[in-house]
């Protein structure tokens, strides 16, 4: 299969202007009779429904929440980045787009990470208008931060609750959109298939979480805005409910899943407790702005901390390892978060992990605190302050900036990060592979879209931080709203899609099949163990450092759990009824099925970039080593029921940076 | 350490619940919805129907759980999340009493889960800035002084998860509207629509059949977000300005 | 409920500064003269007239009020919380009930049989012949019954106004961070010292007239 990305010739700087300038669109009176249906209500889907709404479409909006202001956008904490350059620090637009290239390790698209870069402003400005209560300076005007692998300040942020106060400004939207009759909103629906009708997709089929009934959806096309799969390592970030199934059933229906092994493990998370662990929690990047990694220098205090004769105040300045300041100065602990995660693993893999489980390294906020402290101190004309003033000082200074994530950090663990340095360890916390899209964020599938991090278009092999939330609110925002048209202006003379015939019977009775299998197996294990065991296996050998040997056993063992699975799950109730349980049980079917393409993706990629380290391709530094000559292309696989799953390879084209080996030292 | 639990158990919203006894070994690094999902795991172990919570991001911030204990919404921790409440709250040995919320306005749908739509319907009716993607100026082109922003940002903090009026003895949603409204009164671009605004939502919450407030203030002290009820205050003076003005 | 609330506030005030006569040492002379001003002044008899209304559209509102919180609350929880608001916030409507009846006690007592009642006792002063008031007190907060339920029912007012004074304000969305605080003691203060006042009355007839 050929595919063609769309991308149009010209300028890559006024190529996106260009197009929107040239592209179909559809009159506001076809507007009115076309229907839209959009699956997933986070930044991507909510901003998508309520432009889509605004323009005229008659939109469905689906989510398996009980309300749309739900969606797991809301838990992203740092900020939002935007090439505004308000800080007058030399950004750009280019700038930004240059950061996101060589950020994600020259994997991504040139045309979509240039356009995510020049709608990046106009995100802010919508928001601002929206009420989103960004922080700012006492002069009133935005305030700004930094992130890792970048040298400016463009991240604009809400405490730590970013991403809440953007989904809310979408969920308003939305809300606004649905008072007008514009959208209907389907909650606690949770899409099971995806209708395709000569070829293009015309409608979904969704359980009725509430009631357990199996309804149609019919429209002249589809957009998925479903979220990520980073859920399939069982223990990640994600919340608990996050899914892969609607892209699955999109992939099972032909569309393609790209790159699936491109997942991004987050440096900075609350580390496992105990067995019983359900999921991780991050701790915000932005804290790597003022905190510092160490490690002990040495084996024997490492050891000292994990059996607790020693705490981190034992060891003196001289005994410690500030590992990433050593060995990147240039960006020290802001460096990417591939790169501080793997160097945490590394840390923890000589034996100088802290926690008792040895999988944790110290993010320590005592230096910060003691320069905010004798800042404080000067700005407020103290002369000679103590110590213990200027701690004093300096605390309430952190507490302004970080104050609730140390708040969440202390309930979690028990412990006062503002005394005693917090315990942080890498943790999968996005999933930059996903359903393969072209120029307008359509999949191979035509009329089906895919936006945010469902769709795998912008990050490349690693994500920068704070650029999920611009690329969720790029797509929903400032990019489907044109780039629809390019489908749907051929689509002007379709009557209303009938959901009374053959293929939505067909799709029906499917999902029909497949939920009473799943309740009818009565076996004896519970979904969640399965859940647990695949998590396990993918972490294992499909984690933060990959080896073809493991890639090789971790697949086959995947294919074994999945056999188990549907020889020994046991499904509590009715399918039809509301049901928890037999909703886990559908997601974990599809994890168990995903886990074995991001297997052969990794397996097939002989190259380490970004968040894919495959352990032999590494520098003697140990450090990544890409092979762009073999493998500078996006791999895009479908599905085989018989394992033969066939790569379908787009060729990345660079005509506007070089190619270069990430150096962040 | 070892619980007992009386947990509600109800099939669906037209049968009768009642509470179950079970005991469940916990650890104190668990978190709350940890020691349910061990008990879920036991009962589904004895093939037994587990118990239906509600549950997300289980880090406190998407709104989704939602379950009385000892008779405080979100437990007896201050400014907390069911989901961030971690049993070292709890000593070896206790009885732990959990209920759904209790609120006319939020059916039961099973067990723990009630249905908390109300509160969507109640922003739909206004609870937001009439502005179409792409209309916007420029972001710094509006200066909002920097504790204003916080004002707002105070207010926007909820969650929605509807402790306020699950814990209002008059099963009153007003924190939940008047932190909407305070959260988009601060701000200049939300002053345009304040006076309909105010209308609509207060006129759905009583559409929806949520209580009056009559200032008792525990929807404040179970907040997780802290919201405060000078927020109700505010909205009831521009309740009051709303309703001077006349059409 | 706000409104009608701080009004009925204002006139505690003003039937507590006249009751206060009932204290002066003169026969109750001074008592006496100033009901039969309240009694005859077609001023007062508006106001009087305008606070009956305020007295009945606080009640009526109220039951109204906690008729709809009944049913929005459905429910109640099987263990109660122990949250830090006050005993009296969540009991309003049961206090009110409680004032509502004993202020038919009240009124039986006084206004009925002023309007109503027959062999009045009456007295003149100056050639002024008036009701007796005075009297009529005395002969009811001489009897231990009446004394104990006049003192329990000024204790239920102190509850309703412990929560409703402040709150009457709260809900007219007076809040401001420099005056609320001032606002939340005046309240208590004032909940405190009206009915102690009222309650001074029975008590000193009580001890030094039977």
């Amino acid at each position: 299969m050929h595919l063609d990305n769309k991308v149009s010739d010209g300028e890559l700087a006024t190529k996106w202007v260009n197009y929107r300038s040239t592209m179909n669109l559809v009159a506001p009176n076809n507007k009115r009779r076309i229907e839209v249906i959009v699956v997933g209500t986070g930044l991507a889907g909510a901003s998508a429904a309520a432009t889509l709404g605004e323009l005229g479409y008659k939109v469905k909006c689906f989510s398996f929440h009980d309300s749309p202001r739900r969606a797991h956008s809301i838990a992203a904490q740092g900020g939002i980045n935007a090439a505004k350059n308000y800080q007058n620090d030399g950004d750009s637009v280019y700038r930004l787009f240059y950061d996101t290239i060589k950020g994600g390790d020259y994997r991504s698209r040139e045309a979509n990470v240039h356009r995510l870069a020049e709608v990046s402003v106009d995100i802010i400005d919508q928001c601002v208008a929206q009420g989103v209560p960004f922080a700012r300076e006492y002069g009133g005007l935005l305030a700004n931060r930094s992130f890792g692998g970048v040298q400016v300040s463009r991240t604009f942020y809400a405490k730590g609750q970013t991403g809440q106060q953007l989904l809310i400004g979408a969920y308003q939207a939305l809300s606004r959109q649905i008072s007008k009759g514009a959208v209907t909103m389907y909650n606690r629906h949770e899409m099971l298939d995806v209708v395709k009708i000569d070829g293009k997709a015309r409608g979904i089929i969704a359980r009725n979480n509430k009631t357990g009934e199996i309804e149609r959806f019919a429209g002249h096309c589809v957009v998925l805005a479903t979220g990520g799969y980073g859920n399939v390592f069982y223990l990640s970030t994600n919340a608990m409910c996050s899914n892969v199934t609607a892209a699955w059933k999109a992939v099972k229906r032909g569309a393609l899943m790209a790159n699936p092994c491109y997942t991004q493990i987050h440096p900075t998370c609350i580390p496992v407790s105990g067995e019983y662990q359900s999921k991780l929690t991050l701790m915000s990047e932005s804290l790597r702005n003022d905190g510092r990694v160490w490690v002990p220098n040495s084996v024997e205090d490492a050891e000292a901390i994990r059996e607790r004769r020693k705490t981190a105040l034992d060891i003196p300045e001289a005994n410690r390892d500030y590992y990433l300041e050593r060995r990147y100065p240039a960006f020290g602990n802001l460096v990417p978060r591939d790169v501080a995660s793997r160097a945490a693993k590394i840390a923890c893999d000589e034996g100088k992990g802290v926690a008792p489980t040895g999988l944790a390294v110290y993010l320590d906020f005592a230096s910060a605190i003691e320069r905010y402290g004798k800042g404080e101190a000067i700005s407020r004309g103290i002369p000679n302050p103590s110590d213990s003033k200027i701690t004093e000082l300096g605390e309430a200074v952190v507490a302004q900036k970080y104050g609730n994530l140390f708040q969440m950090y202390e309930k979690i663990t028990g412990e006062n990060p503002y005394k005693m340095p917090m315990k942080i360890y890498p943790a999968v916390h996005y999933t930059m592979g996903g359903l393969w899209v072209d120029y307008n964020l359509e999949t191979n599938v035509p009329g089906l879209f895919a936006l945010g991090e469902s769709n795998f278009s912008d990050h490349g092999a690693n994500r920068l931080g704070a650029s999920a939330l611009m690329q969720g609110l790029a797509d929903g925002y400032f990019v489907i709203p044109y780039t629809i048209g390019q489908f749907l202006s051929n689509e002007i003379r379709t009557a209303p899609i009938d959901p009374n015939q053959e293929a939505f019977d067909v799709a029906e009775k499917n999902v029909k099949g497949l939920l009473d299998k799943l309740i009818y197996i009565k076996g004896n294990q519970s979904v969640e163990s399965f859940h647990r065991r695949l998590g396990k296996l993918v972490w294992d050998y499909c984690g933060m450092s990959r080896n073809a040997e493991g890639l090789e056993k971790g697949r086959k063992l995947i294919k074994e759990l999945r056999e188990e699975f549907y020889k020994d799950v046991f499904v509590p109730g009715d399918a039809n009824e509301f049901n928890p349980e037999l909703e886990k049980a559908v997601r974990v079917a599809d994890f168990l099925e995903l886990g074995e393409v991001m297997m052969v993706d990794a397996l097939n990629r002989n190259e380490s970039c970004g968040g894919h380290f495959r352990e032999e391709y590494a520098t003697e530094e140990g450090e990544a080593k890409r092979n762009d000559k073999d493998y500078a292309y996006v791999a895009a696989w479908s599905w085989s029921d018989d394992g033969n799953h066939v790569l379908h390879k787009e060729d990345l084209k660079f005509d506007n940076v070089e190619l270069k080996t990430r150096s962040y030292k | 350490m070892k619980l007992k639990l009386k947990v509600w158990r109800q099939k669906n919203n037209q049968t009768k619940g009642s509470f179950e006894q079970h005991t469940v070994e916990a650890t104190e690094h668990m978190s709350f919805l940890e020691m349910l999902d061990v008990l879920n795991e036991q009962l589904i172990s004895e093939k037994k129907d587990p118990i239906a919570f509600e549950h997300d991001c289980r880090e406190g911030i998407c709104g989704t759980c939602s379950m009385v204990i000892n008779g405080q919404p979100h437990g007896p921790q201050k400014g907390t999340t069911t989901c961030q409440l971690h049993m070292r709250q709890f000593k070896d040995g206790d009885t732990i009493v959990i209920e759904p919320y209790r609120v006319n306005a939020f059916p039961i749908m099973k067990d723990l889960v009630v249905d908390r739509s109300a509160y969507d319907r109640i922003i739909q009716a206004g609870g937001y800035i009439s502005v179409n993607t792409g209309q916007a100026p420029d972001g710094n082109s509006i200066p909002i002084e920097k504790n204003t922003a916080l004002k707002a940002f105070g207010a926007a903090a909820c969650i929605g998860c509807g402790a306020c009026a699950a814990a209002c003895p008059n099963g009153s949603a007003m924190l939940f509207t008047s932190a909407k409204i305070s959260h988009l009164s601060h701000l200049p671009q939300g002053q345009v629509e304040q006076t309909k605004r105010v209308r609509g939502m207060v006129a759905q919450m009583d559409k929806e059949g949520f209580g009056f407030c009559s200032n008792i203030g525990a929807c404040e002290v179970e907040c997780p977000k802290e919201i405060s009820t000078e927020n109700i205050a505010l909205m009831n003076r521009e309740y009051l300005k709303a309703s001077l003005v006349s059409e | 409920m706000s409104l009608t609330g701080l009004f009925l506030i204002l006139f505690l005030i003003v039937h507590l500064t006249g009751n206060l006569q009932l204290l002066s040492d003169d026969g109750g002379e001074a008592f006496n003269i100033y009901t039969d001003f309240m009694s005859h002044n077609p001023l007062i008899q508006i106001i009087a007239k305008g606070n009956y209304i305020f007295i009945l559209s606080h009640a009526i509102l109220g039951i109204l009020l906690a008729l709809k919180n009944k049913k929005a609350k459905g429910s109640k929880y099987a263990v109660s919380a122990n949250n830090k608001s006050s005993w009296a916030s969540g009991n309003m409507a049961l206090l009110g009930t409680l004032i509502f009846a004993f202020l038919f006690m009240h009124m039986g007592h006084f206004w009925f049989q002023f309007k109503f009642g027959s062999e009045l006792p009456l007295v003149s002063y100056d050639g002024v012949e008036m009701i007796d008031a005075y009297t009529k007190v005395v002969s009811v907060m001489s009897q231990p019954l009446w004394m104990a339920l006049y003192i329990v029912g000024l204790a239920v007012l102190a509850f309703h106004l412990w929560h409703g004074f402040a709150s009457a304000f709260q809900t007219l969305g007076l809040r401001h961070k420099k005056y609320t605080p001032l606002i939340s003691v005046l309240g208590k203060a004032y909940a405190i010292i009206i009915p102690l006042g009222f309650a001074i009355l029975p008590l000193y007839i009580f001890f030094t007239q039977s």
